[in-house]
């Protein structure tokens, strides 16, 4: 019964995305305002039809429903409840319907907040989200259904993929993906104002903030994604520069530099025809993230689907909507009016720097991830592009970014003082030059760890040259100072907390890329082995059952001289239902790093393969994520962008004329 | 209880897929052993998704692990060890690929994007560079008629 009302809603979902992609349209063209009000109402209903749609296939994996397809291939029924609920995303069906789910969700939020938009700009921008929900809609129903039927019924479900039965997958998808799919909005803005010829205040007070949100997701998704790996996949790596990786970190770059020009044009008016190309760009490496992922054309770890005529489909959406939009953008763009001019040293060409670097950036992942694919249709060559690579391309390019970013917030609109802001950052400079050198001095290592470490202290050292620079402190009374710190809007407090988590995450990085230890050796019960000045003892195993999977537990005491820090217990887990074997890394963090433990083999009677290893400072990596994503919410709560501030301060102004 | 732990270690061996880097592979020379760890991570495991034979479990990555340490051993250079590789596997193993012509469109992009990048933004700043500031700056003249005019209101 769920399989039908789900599929049925989903129909529905289709029709009514298909009235909202048209009608509107044709209203804004021809005036008709009961035809453009027609988008914000049928966005809702499409919205909550795709909403009852995916509840359906949820109580279809609760109800552990055999008789569907989907769930039979990916479930069982004695797979714990959290697991049965992510396990419905899971899977290709599954997952599209929630891509599908947050896309009606984006448009509906665009629905209930665009009232303040002028009507034509909503009902174009609702219109164009109905196209993007229309088309994949239709993917979904033609190739990829989710709630295609079995008969007879299985007894037993085949089981999810025992990698995924991870908290990661109930957090990581549907972060990532309210990054990739929010990025819809401003993309479907920037159209509309193509189509409209012209981009008003409006515009860029709304697609900033939702390319804030965007951002916040995706970031908190990618930093989920690399710490899930981390832990999950046995030997400690936490970036891999696979092609999966990159289809999230392309439409990153692309977003980070859109946040940044989004300002410029908020603040300056300047920019627009640039980013209005961020926004479709965004967007477009978003969809081929979709694509590389979906269509199975990758093969990595992460691409279950292999059936090509969903491919073909989605590489035809792919071209409809980024090709339609470049075209539209290439006809079109010429037609809005430029403003606000600036100097080369200004706050505007800082981040025209930025966005220059983050661009460049972005190429040269697109181009790893997609050359060996081109080269192999054109010539049948088979290349492999690899980590190696990526690291001698995109660390060049991100070297002079770093340096240069806190001169940024230095520089002042229109034209600016480099030499005032270089001696303001002066301090942070000479501590970072300091730091790097004694530590290349004193630790040994790389000099590219040293200097790695060096350049994240420069870009917190300068975030705090920027608030002593903002509070004036030493230079006016304290009560002066506090008052300014008090008083500084949350946008900039926003932008200092993310250039910082920046800076700590290239901590992680450097010290965990220049300075892992790592043992493999058999061990026997009562042995015991040396690493990043600790004893680790092995006491040996013991089995323990789960809810539907057997461990085989290593026990494991760690010393520091005679005292005991800590016991790490990893894992060797085997899955009843389809008998396959994951690895259970033990890991436990040291305010030095993380010392990291997995099992590997038996090795000989009663020895076991143990791989141990130690990596300096890695949490750091995720948790400058997570400051850089606090920033993001900061700057998000600023006043200025909660709908319907301005008209709250004039009612509250009123009286006192 | 030793029994239990033993049969459970035995149990382990059964069952479990072999990880990377095997203890009985590693190489007693530490120089050699560390050389063998950094050509391993240029080289891809075949019959894996994007891993490196230094990551991989797959048995063909042990064999070129052990193949490579071989090599080593018996003399080779970076470069030779490489070249040995890929004259049985193909230049599909190197997770580097090559400088050659066929590559150069890939090794170039990165570093091309940049400088088109930078060109345009450049030409674009200084198309837009500001107009003169101000008005032009008053004649002898008029200087002196502005005198006189001021003169006149006191």
């Amino acid at each position: 019964m769920y399989a039908e009302l789900g599929h049925f809603a989903l129909t529905l979902a289709l029709a009514v995305a298909l009235v909202q992609a048209t009608l509107p349209h044709w209203g804004a063209s021809r005036g008709d305002r009961s035809l453009m009000a027609l988008a914000p109402s049928s966005a809702l209903l499409g919205f909550a039809l795709v909403a009852l749609s995916f509840v359906c296939l949820v109580a279809g994996y609760l109800g552990s429903d055999f008789s569907i397809t989907n769930v039979w291939e990916n479930s069982h029924s004695a797979k714990p409840l959290i697991y049965k609920i992510s396990g419905t995303w899971g899977n290709h069906e599954g997952s599209m319907l929630l891509w599908v789910l947050i896309l009606a969700l984006c448009a509906a939020l665009v629905a209930l907040f665009g009232g303040n938009l002028p009507e034509r700009l909503h009902a174009r921008v609702l219109a164009i989200q109905g196209a993007l929900s229309a088309l994949f809609l239709a993917f979904i129903l033609f190739t990829s259904n989710p709630f295609l039927r079995l008969f007879p019924p299985p007894a037993e479900g085949r089981d999810l993929n025992p990698v995924l039965q991870d908290p990661g997958l109930a957090i990581h998808p549907p972060l990532l993906y309210v990054g990739y799919v929010g990025f819809s909005i401003a993309f479907a803005f920037a159209v509309a104002a193509l189509i409209e010829g012209r981009i008003d205040a409006a515009w860029a007070r709304w697609v900033r903030p939702w390319s804030l949100l965007s951002w916040i997701f995706l970031t908190l998704g990618i930093a989920m994604g690399s710490y899930w790996a981390y832990y999950e996949l046995g030997w400690g790596g936490w970036w891999f520069w696979d092609p999966v990786e990159n289809a999230s970190f392309m439409p990153w770059l692309a977003g980070t530099a859109l946040v940044h020009s989004a300002i410029v044009m908020e603040k300056r008016d300047a920019l627009k025809i640039w980013t209005v190309l961020l926004a479709i760009l965004t967007f477009a490496f978003s969809l081929l993230g979709t694509f590389l992922v979906r269509s199975g054309v990758l093969t990595s770890v992460h691409a279950f689907a292999t059936d090509p005529a969903r491919g073909i489909f989605i590489l035809a959406i792919l071209a409809a909507v980024v090709g339609g939009s470049f075209l539209l953008f290439a006809l079109r763009a010429g037609n809005l009016r430029q403003g606000g001019l600036f100097a080369p040293i200004s706050r505007e060409g800082s981040l025209v720097f930025n966005n220059l670097i983050l661009a460049a950036a972005g190429g040269a992942v697109f181009v790893g991830t997609l050359y060996p694919l081109a080269l192999e249709a054109l010539t049948g060559a088979k290349i492999s592009v690899g980590a190696p690579f990526f690291d001698m391309t995109f660390i060049p390019l991100m070297i002079p970014l770093v340096i240069v970013l806190p001169f940024g917030p230095m520089l002042p609109w229109k034209r600016g003082d480099l030499l005032g802001a270089a001696q303001r950052l002066s301090a942070a400079a000479a501590l970072a030059l300091v730091a790097a050198l004694a530590l290349y001095a004193l630790e040994g290592g790389s000099l590219g760890g040293a200097a790695g470490i060096g350049l994240g202290i420069w870009l917190i050292a300068g975030t705090i040259s920027e608030v002593v620079w903002r509070s004036k402190l030493g230079k006016v009374p304290l009560s002066e100072t506090g008052r300014r710190l008090v008083n500084l809007q949350r946008s900039t407090v926003g932008m200092l907390l993310a250039h910082a988590g920046l800076g700590v995450t290239l901590i992680g990085i450097a010290a965990v890329s220049s300075g892992a230890l790592e043992k493999i050796v058999a061990m026997k019960p009562g042995e015991t082995l040396q690493i990043a000045g600790r004893t680790l003892t092995f006491e040996g195993m013991a089995p323990r059952q789960g809810p539907n999977y057997r461990d085989l537990v290593g026990h494991f005491v760690v010393r520091e001289g005679n005292r005991v820090v800590a016991e790490i217990d990893p894992a060797k887990r085997i899955f009843v239902a389809s008998g396959r074997q994951t690895t259970e890394a033990g890991i436990k963090s040291f305010i030095d790093g993380d010392l990291y433990v997995s099992l590997g083999d038996g090795a000989g009677t009663n020895a076991i393969v143990v791989r141990t290893y130690y990596k300096p400072l890695i949490p750091l990596i995720w948790l400058g994520a997570v400051v850089m994503a606090l920033g993001g919410v900061f700057s998000l709560s600023d006043r200025r962008f909660r709908v319907g501030a301005p008209r709250r301060a004039a009612t509250r102004l009123a009286p006192a004329e | 209880m030793r029994i239990l732990a033993g049969l459970l270690i035995l149990l382990a061996l059964l069952t479990g897929p072999a990880l990377a880097v095997l203890p009985d592979e590693v190489l007693k020379d530490p120089v050699l052993e560390q050389r063998a760890r950094t050509l391993s991570e240029e080289l891809r495991c075949m019959v894996c998704q994007n891993q490196t034979i230094d990551d991989s479990d797959a048995p063909l990555a042990r064999d070129l692990r052990i193949l490579v340490r071989e090599r080593l051993v018996a003399g080779d250079s970076d470069d030779e060890v490489l070249q040995f590789i890929v004259d049985r596997y193909g230049e599909f193993v190197l997770l580097k690929p090559r400088l050659s012509l066929r590559n150069a469109v890939l090794w170039g992009a990165p570093f091309a994007l940049l400088m088109i990048g930078a060109i345009v933004a450049i030409v674009f700043l200084r198309r837009r560079r500001p107009e003169p500031a101000g008005p032009e700056p008053l004649s002898k003249q008029e200087r002196a008629e502005l005198a006189r005019l001021l003169s006149e209101r006191k």
